[in-house]
């Protein structure tokens, strides 16, 4: 390609200015620190406004604004920062809060004594974060407190987590947060102690994906089920390495809540984390929010969340489209949840995946899960059914779910069904709008907030060999309980799959 | 962490190829809440057998453990690192290491030592019968057999491990910087800068 010659007298200026142009431009701000017009993502804005340092090798330094920490991965992280005689540098943007190994049954007896937890490991946890939150100063919302719930739904409901912030926590759905705007991802339990004492992560840029869904949705198709057909077109590993900004009309229509849902699952399709602009729903959902900006400091939030969108013009490194024409209630069928098919759809033959090492880990599957290839997948009968877990337990979800088994029944061979609300203050929502009494008559248990069986670290576990309708966001081996058979579904699907005994299509119900 | 310079020792003879975390540390032990102990657990498989070498009187408690190519590798779980720690290890010498592992095995001060796969049959013999030194100043190996093998290590890992530098220890040196966004924060986005204590701040 032709470029422009430079006189030989200019080469050095130019040099000169191209260096500091690429400087600068890193920094989104030109030589005299104004932000220049670049167009740039989201992501890359947000990047920006956190470097505290970069180093040589394009490392930075990146300043967290929001630290959620829960009882599985912050004990080790705690340990070492007291053998170290080290602080934790910002507990005020640390919030803990207990989830995976709470049970969902009772907490306290008539007396309002503790019920002691059987399982002394998961007992041990809990009392871990009991103890060092309060020794760090860290806010700690208790297991018998109202605001408890899961880490990513109790972040979003108190205004804890916040658009344009940076958000980790020593867990991989952290990417939930995302559907705020925020850029959330997971880390392990040295980077937990790193933020603890630091309030920063050293990084490397990830590449930018654009996943645009145009197009709307049909009736009976929720976020989840947009999320579940997204896992399938991507693959598993399909956003490794990415950060992956859900666009298009189907993602502008969808609640805050169901946006949660989408960024959710991101790490289920690979990427680190999953955005979405934050707009007037956003900025709406988040006004009024316990630790939500106030009076002057409100109105200067707002006016930054309404200049954090993806410029026109700005390019990601890749993009997919997807019609959301294609999307119908979706279903998974393996012990992936790349594993998707509409609920119409058959379970695949392995032989059908081009991939010979795909192939493999489907006739694996297929053996694990119990199923014949060519078996409609609204044949497949279910034993129990899960409604709960950070991809499905706000108010919206509930009330879906709800509306499917207003002044129905579960089917009798379903054994084991229960709603698991994703907080205590989203339980209070749902009783007082009368939706516990909804469940309860049709054959539901009404339980206390926790992850709960979407992972069975707490009692809560899928029996060896039965399957679930589950509302979760893995359908591992072994996920639910070991042996367990994991079907990944829409809150109103699993709904639906609660009352014909069987999964179904939730359309011929509503 | 303890400045890592020479370690010299007793050395485990081990050899095997592929050892991944699991056979390091059995995912029963993840529910822990403390590092210490972990080394109960570590080899805890092998270690059924009455006549393993981690249990040995002559071996027991030796600082280095001489293992064969791909050491580390499966899942990414810092528990390893922290098992061989509490077990007493402070270098391993291997053909090749997993990434993760080596990454691990760094932020705990246990030094990862990369020799030829020639170079680790020969210490897995002297391991036998003598001890070995291992001195990251000079990047060498040797024994008392007149062996010496020089390793690599990237600098900057060598500089904290000599220095007992540990990550997070090495970021609070970036202190005033950090403080510094901080307050650039306080003035261009305040909302940010506060957090559970918003209802308390003016
Ligand atoms: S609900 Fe499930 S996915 Fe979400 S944080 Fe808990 S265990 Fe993890």
């Amino acid at each position: 390609m032709m470029r422009p010659a430079i006189p030989p007298d200019r080469r050095l200026d130019h040099a000169l200015a191209q260096m500091l142009f690429l400087k600068y431009r890193l920094g989104g701000l030109n030589r005299l620190g104004m932000a220049t017009t670049n167009p740039r993502t989201l992501y890359q804005k947000i990047w920006d406004a956190h470097v505290v340092e970069r180093r040589d090798d394009g490392t930075c330094l990146i300043y967290i604004d929001r630290h959620l920490v829960h009882e599985v991965t912050s004990p080790q992280a705690f340990e070492a920062l007291r053998l170290a005689g080290r602080k934790v540098r910002r507990p005020d943007l640390t919030l803990a809060v207990p989830d995976h190994n709470l049970p969902t049954t009772a907490r306290r007896d008539a007396q309002g004594a503790r019920i002691p937890i059987a399982d002394r490991e998961s007992a041990q946890q809990l009392a871990a974060l009991e103890h060092n939150a309060p020794e760090f100063g860290i806010r700690y919302i208790g297991d018998a407190d109202r605001e408890q719930g899961i880490v990513h739904v109790v972040g979003p409901e108190q205004g804890f987590s916040l658009p344009g912030a940076t958000i980790v926590c020593g867990d991989s759905h952290t990417a939930c947060h995302g559907g705020l705007g925020a850029l959330a991802f997971g880390i392990g339990t040295s980077e937990v102690e790193h933020v603890l004492a630091t309030q920063t992560l050293l990084l490397k840029q990830s590449k930018t994906m654009e996943v645009r869904v145009e197009g709307e949705l049909t009736p009976g198709v929720t976020a989840k089920d947009v999320v579940l057909h997204i896992t399938g077109v991507l693959g598993a590993s399909g956003g490794t390495g990415y950060v992956i900004e859900y666009t298009g009309s189907v993602i502008r229509g969808l609640s805050v809540e169901g946006r949660l849902t989408v960024s959710n699952m991101a790490i289920e399709h690979g990427a680190r984390a999953g955005l979405i602009a934050p707009d007037d729903k956003t900025i709406a959902y988040v006004k009024g929010r316990p630790y939500a900006p106030k009076g002057d400091d409100w109105d200067k939030a707002v006016a930054w969340w309404k200049s954090l969108a993806t410029d026109p013009g700005a390019t990601y490194d890749k993009v997919v489209v997807i019609d959301a024409a294609d999307i119908a209630p979706s279903v998974t069928w393996g012990t992936s949840p790349e594993d998707v098919v509409p609920i119409t759809g058959t379970v695949p033959a392995p032989d059908s995946f081009a991939d010979a090492s795909k192939r493999d880990a489907a006739a694996k599957s297929l053996a694990y899960m119990g199923l014949e290839p060519g078996q409609p997948m609204a044949s497949v009968e279910i034993q129990n059914v899960f409604i709960g877990s950070c991809t499905n337990s706000r108010i919206e979800d509930l009330r879906a779910a709800a509306a499917v088994l207003k002044g129905r029944r579960k089917a009798d061979t379903v054994k084991w069904a229960i709603v698991v609300p994703g907080s205590g203050l989203v339980k209070a929502m749902a009783e007082a709008e009368g939706l516990d009494r909804v469940f309860v008559d049709a054959g539901f248990e009404w339980r206390e907030p926790g992850c709960s069986a979407c992972l069975g670290m707490n009692p809560d576990k899928v029996p060896a060999g039965e399957r679930c309708a589950s509302t979760s966001n893995r359908n591992f081996v072994g996920r639910q309980g070991p042996g367990a058979r994991t079907h990944l579904v829409s809150p109103a699907m699993a709904a639906a799959a609660a009352v014909a005994g069987h999964l179904t299509d939730v359309r011929d119900l509503i | 962490m303890e400045p890592v310079k020479e370690i010299t020792g007793r050395a485990y003879p081990f050899g095997q190829k592929n050892v991944d975390t699991d056979v390091i540390i059995p995912s029963h032990w993840l529910k822990t809440i403390t590092r210490d102990g972990l080394g109960r657990g570590a080899f805890e498989t092998l270690r059924a057998d009455p006549d393993n070498l981690f249990d040995s009187a002559e071996f027991k408690g030796s600082p280095i453990l001489v293992a064969g190519d791909n050491f580390g590798c499966g899942s990414s779980r810092e528990h390893a690192a922290w098992a061989l720690f509490d077990l007493g290890v402070r270098a391993v010498i291997a053909p090749s290491f997993s990434d993760i592992f080596s990454g691990n095995a760094f932020k705990n001060g246990i030094l990862t030592v990369v020799l030829p796969q020639e170079a680790v049959d020969r210490l897995v013999e002297v391991a036998k019968t003598d001890p070995i030194h291992i001195d990251l100043e000079s990047q060498t190996v040797t024994t008392p057999f007149q062996d010496r093998f020089t390793f690599e290590i990237d600098p900057f890992r060598k500089h904290c491990l000599l220095h007992g530098l540990d990550e997070v220890g090495l970021t609070l040196a970036r202190g005033d910087a950090i403080g510094a966004f901080e307050g650039t924060v306080r003035t261009d986005r305040p909302f940010l800068a506060k957090g559970t204590d918003v209802g308390v701040a003016a």
